[in-house]
């Protein structure tokens, strides 16, 4: 009954999503009601889709006790066999709801944020049936993802949500950037998936199986555990925007803005996260994996919170704060934690999908993603003013809001990993992942306290637009997200939550076992939060009109191109590879086909040669036909001779 | 006769009648209506090979590597031993269905639309012919047919691009000819070799070396396998192709890429690898290297390509840059990949080609620069020429998928630094290959229309849509139900796995 649950959760929105591309995707030029009527049943699909994936999930998350496994046969590859199954337990089912939750929001807030807007001078084409189906199926490969119990079953999903970012973020018609955007986002991650594939093939090379049971159970030579571990770190790091491959997030804003919480909350980056506390034995057992990944963790998680402070565009702000607390769940995983990591990312899933609708609702009213362009929308937008607050303050980690707890817990797994040496790296991991992630508390409150000033405070900066709260159709998906942004954090207090995300196969880091811990710990944060909020609100007071930003001063440039890191990837591998490809042509063409075309000449030429040298007058002619005579003669004679 | 011999001879009867029918047939569009019958009647007897003679599980030491499901084996030349031995197995089955089903498609496709260049009828006949010379060299169990049927394949086809072709397509088609003949002649050579060692040309007997000397394997698999990497083609001998495939019309691209190429994968397995398996040993490692090179020089070039269909040739260039990978590893997983790869790769490119010939149809262009912003003016076919381009990228759920990963993993499988190298660096051609098809999507269905794409219209033409649906399908259950290729060929990939192993 579980495993039809299990099968049926990813089932659904992937057929909901096959279905729709069926419908036609541009409505016809001669008739007004039929593109209304395929919108309608776009609509109608969409939203039955995420509905039902949410109903299986939750009927998952109250059926599934302990950890249970159905599988099989898929296909033999010579004996390698290949499952189709799934692995379910309380973890994979608090995401799973996670994921549905959010992609139902974003189905039924596209309704209306997909429409004709009040600054869309003409009647545009949205091309909303093969929108809402690459919805569909993004949910549902991720939810392939989450209850995937084969490892071969999990790159399918992982790939296909790698191709519905790209196919979603391209969609917007009018913005110049979008297709390029989204063509790196595939491209980025695509490179890390040539290590997620690389180390699958080890594992299941190594067990003789793809199964993620039998993998996990088979006891692996310590260089394959090692070697694997770091090369599915390459492609966690791709779909988890972790450094050096997390250029794409920030350009992936291209995309719609459902389409940005989508990919920033529920889909995408925590699959890179999921998929590392799913294989988590295999990491504990090659530490030198959790290092690197503690590592990275740790730059990422300062690289992002650093560049979301000097960004002006609302979205990108957004967007480095998702990369910075993707460091956090990185970082957790690396100190040993997998429950922490898990429970920060369905705390973030809440608050990042609210902040991300909350935006669009403020983009979808003044026209603009620029923070510069607004301010002073307090007033005229209430609702979705205290939505935003409630999301920034659980991003921030304001008590009692989600983001505390989860925020809270990582960082005291790290702490203890630091002063006890209870991870399963060395405790200077968990000494630069803690304070990484303390001085991230104090940047993250800066940044989210600037964009609160910068777009809800002051003077509004563009005076001729009455922005307005949104309609009914965008509020009631933000203002229910609020509910868990605000109090998802408490739930680590309920025994039965805490337990789903329970991982019996890890020994619990540090003294407590819980998932939310009360106590002397929580104050260093709460100083880092203070500190930073009180300095953002110092410089806002001096001058009202400026931006908080120019306190910056000559860091302000660098933090807003993120340490100049794409113009980095772009020399040392866009370039090269340009290059390369160019001498590959010519190379091809001249040398390879060069040859071949070249002994065609030769030929030919011979030919003409020998033609040309059989052409020719009678006296040389029979002069010609003379000696020969004369030598075939010689030759018989000679023979004649020697016998 | 059972029925089984009955659907092997119709196999083969029912296209070559049909050829001579449309011939005779004096209306254009009639005779191209016969045509397309007799190549329904083909697939229709295709498909039901696949069931009954299949008695058997697993492979055991004393019986041959090759058992047929059906077989026909009759006196041809008796004062020269020729047999005609024909059978199908699971090696041969799905390519056999392949085959029929793109000659189908292709025949279907030009009651619609005739290439300029000649009448429709002979365009017809000649496909009904190549399917003849491919089928029956899918279907051949003495390596003398085999050969016989190898050649059959290469006049009509030159006289396709020759007759129907694009501009440069008298120089595009002697240039296919020439260098295939130089193929065929080693082929002809390596024939003699092994039928001269031997003393028997029955591939059943044959397969696992036949007792041959080690000295005279190598010699065999040399020739063997230089004539088939002309055939499939492996880097460095592939470059008639692209030529071949841009001036070729659109229906004789897609018989190119998507069965043509495959009678060179198939000889490597069937006839190179099986009849010579020693000399396989020795020369894999140079076959390995070869096809990743094959893999990434072809995606780099695609890279920088700025012609459509040029384009998609090259990409076959490095797709069966995989599939030759699949083989030379030696290994059950590796072969298997390389099955799955070879139809994939033949759904696959042969709608890419459909696509990209609709689209020169419609543009009068194929340069890439001159092509952008179809999703604006024809959103289906945008739509359909994403897809092509997503199955052909290898996007796991789809049927490219499995042959790529599966080659990738097999050169893992076998381990050491060579192979695992090799491995790693099949890897990245698929991220390379990511790069030039989202190149392509990017340029051509994009951003605003370019002034040749801003006339076209949205509409698909009925039989657009007959010829493209199929493959769409198959490309979808393939990658979600690779056992519809791979469960049939288990049981033979063992057997010669069996043999080829020492």
């Amino acid at each position: 009954m579980t495993g039809l649950l299990g099968a049926l959760l990813p089932a659904v929105p992937l057929v909901a999503g096959l279905l729709g591309l069926l419908l036609p995707p541009a409505p016809r030029r001669d008739s007004a009601t039929g593109g209304d009527r395929a919108r309608t049943a776009a609509v109608t699909l969409g939203v039955a889709g995420a509905a039902g994936a949410l109903a299986l999930a939750v009927a998952l998350l109250l059926t599934v006790d302990g950890p249970m496994e159905t599988s099989a046969t898929w296909v033999d590859f010579g004996g390698l066999a290949v499952t189709l199954g799934v692995r379910l337990d309380g973890a994979a089912a608090l995401v799973a709801v996670a994921v549905t939750a959010v992609a139902l929001a974003v189905q039924v807030y596209s309704i209306g944020y997909l429409r004709r807007g009040p600054h869309d001078d003409v009647d545009v084409d949205h091309r909303y049936p093969p929108y809402a189906a690459q919805i569909s199926l993004f949910t549902g490969a991720m939810l392939l993802v989450v209850v995937a119990g084969d490892l071969i079953m999990l790159l399918v999903g992982w790939e296909v949500m790698g191709l519905c970012s790209y196919l979603l973020i391209a969609h917007d018609r009018r913005l110049a950037g979008a297709p390029a955007a989204a063509m790196k986002a595939f491209l980025v991650t695509r490179v890390g998936d040539v290590g997620f594939l690389l180390g699958i093939a080890l594992l299941g090379v190594s067990t003789g199986s793809f199964r993620i049971a039998d993998v996990l159970a088979h006891d692996h030579s310590g260089a394959t555990l090692t070697a694997a571990g770091l090369l599915l770190l390459a492609g966690v790091a791709g779909k988890s925007a972790q450094f050096p491959l997390h250029t794409w997030l920030p350009d992936a804003m291209a995309g719609p803005t459902p389409i940005s919480a989508l990919i920033h909350a529920a889909t995408m980056v925590a699959a890179g996260v999921y998929a590392v506390a799913r294989l988590y034995p295999l990491f504990t057992a090659a530490p030198v994996t959790l290092t690197v990944l503690g590592v990275l963790g740790a730059v990422t998680l300062l690289l992002g919170a650093l560049a979301a402070t000097a960004q002006d565009d609302i979205k990108r702000v957004l967007a480095w704060s998702t990369v910075s607390q993707l460091g956090y769940m990185t970082g957790a995983l690396a100190v040993g934690s997998p429950s922490a990591a898990l429970f920060h990312l369905l705390t973030h899933a809440a608050f990042k999908a609210l902040l991300f609708l909350a935006a669009g609702a403020v983009i979808h009213a003044v026209g603009t993603t620029l923070m510069s362009e607004m301010g002073g929308l307090r007033r005229s937008m209430p609702v979705t003013f205290w939505c935003t607050v409630v999301g920034l303050g659980a991003l921030a980690g304001v008590p009692p809001l989600a983001g505390f707890w989860s925020k809270d817990g990582v960082l005291t797994v790290a702490e203890s990993a630091a002063l006890e040496g209870t991870g399963p790296a060395p405790s200077w991991v968990g000494w630069i992942v803690w304070i990484a992630g303390l001085v991230g508390v104090a940047v993250t409150a800066w940044y989210a306290g600037r964009l609160l000033l910068r777009a809800f405070f002051g003077a509004p900066r563009l005076p001729l637009v009455q922005p307005h709260d949104p309609p009914a159709v965008l509020r009631w998906p933000v203002l229910l997200l609020a509910v868990p942004a605000a109090l998802l954090g408490l739930a680590g207090f309920v025994g039965a939550f805490a337990d789903r995300l329970r991982f019996p196969t890890v020994p619990v880091a540090g003294s407590e076992d819980g998932l939310v811990h009360l106590g002397s710990g929580v104050l260093l944060p709460l100083a880092f939060l203070l500190f930073g909020a009180a300095l953002v609100l110092l410089g806002w007071r001096r001058d009202r009109a400026a931006d908080p930003a120019a306190a910056l001063g000559p860091l302000r440039p660098v933090f807003a191109r993120a340490f100049r890191l794409d113009d980095v990837q772009h020399t040392l591998v866009v370039r090269p590879v340009r290059a390369l490809a160019r001498a590959a042509r010519t190379g091809d063409e001249v040398v390879v086909d060069g040859a071949v075309e070249g002994s065609g000449r030769a030929a030919s030429g011979l030919g003409a040669g020998l033609a040309a040298l059989h052409r020719a007058a009678l006296p040389r002619a029979a002069a010609g036909v003379l000696a020969g005579a004369l030598l075939i003669g010689l030759a018989a004679a000679l023979v004649g001779v020697n016998r | 006769m059972t029925l089984g011999q009955g659907l092997l001879v119709a196999v083969l009867a029912v296209p070559a009648l049909g050829a001579v029918a449309v011939a005779a047939t004096p209306r254009d569009r009639v005779a191209r209506l016969v045509g397309t019958v007799a190549a329904a009647l083909t697939l229709l007897a295709a498909v039901p090979l696949v069931f009954g003679g299949r008695g058997w599980v697993a492979w055991s030491g004393n019986e041959p590597a090759v058992r047929p499901w059906h077989q026909l084996d009759l006196q041809w030349v008796p004062g020269l031993e020729l047999r005609f031995h024909l059978g199908v197995d699971g090696i041969s089955w799905p390519l056999v269905v392949l085959t029929a089903l793109l000659t189908l498609l292709c025949c279907a496709y030009t009651m619609w639309r005739v290439p300029d260049g000649g009448s429709g009828r002979a365009l017809v006949a000649l496909l009904l012919v190549v399917e003849v010379g491919i089928l029956g060299t899918f279907l051949a169990l003495d390596l003398v047919l085999f050969f016989l049927f190898f050649e059959v394949v290469l006049l009509p086809m030159y006289a396709i691009i020759a007759g129907w072709g694009g501009a440069e397509r008298r120089r595009a088609a002697r240039k296919f000819a020439l260098y295939t003949l130089f193929g065929s002649v080693l082929l002809l050579v390596g024939v003699y070799v092994v039928v001269a060692a031997a003393g028997t040309a029955d591939l059943v007997t044959l397969t696992g070396g036949a007792g041959m000397s080690r000295g005279t394997q190598l010699a065999a698999f040399t020739l063997l396998a230089l004539a088939f990497a002309v055939k499939s083609p492996l880097w460095p001998l592939h470059s008639w192709l692209p030529d071949a495939h841009t001036q070729a019309p659109t229906v004789g691209s897609v018989v190119l890429a998507g069965v043509l190429l495959k009678m060179g994968t198939y000889g490597l397995i069937r006839v190179a690898v099986g009849v010579a398996p020693e000399g396989a040993r020795w020369a894999a490692p140079v076959l390995g290297v070869l096809a990743v090179a094959a893999i990434l020089i072809g995606s780099l070039v695609c890279l920088a390509q700025s012609e459509v269909k040029r384009l998609i040739a090259y990409s076959s260039v490095g797709h069966m840059g995989f599939v030759l990978l699949g083989v030379a590893t030696l290994t059950a997983t590796g072969i298997q990949a390389a099955l799955i790869g070879n139809v994939a790769h033949g759904v696959i490119t042969g709608l890419l080609f459909f696509l990209a010939g609709a689209v020169k149809d419609r543009t009068g262009t194929g340069t890439l620069a001159e092509l952008s912003g179809l999703r604006e003016t024809s959103p289906r076919l945008a739509g359909l020429l994403a897809f092509a381009a997503i199955a052909s990228l290898g996007l796991p759920g789809l049927a490219g998928f499995w042959g790529e990963a599966f080659a990738v993993i097999a050169a893992v499988q076998v381990g050491g630094p060579l192979w695992t190298t090799l491995g790693v660096l099949a890897a990245v051609g698929g991220a390379l290959t990511a790069a030039y098809f989202l190149r392509l999507l990017r340029q051509v269905t994009h951003n605003r229309p370019s002034p040749a794409v801003g006339r076209v219209g949205p509409g698909l033409a009925g039989a657009e849509l007959t010829a493209w649906v199929p493959l769409v399908l198959l490309a979808l259950a393939i990658g979600l139900a690779p056992t519809l290729v791979l469960g049939v060929a288990e049981a033979p990939v063992d057997a010669l796995i069996g043999v080829v192993k020492p």
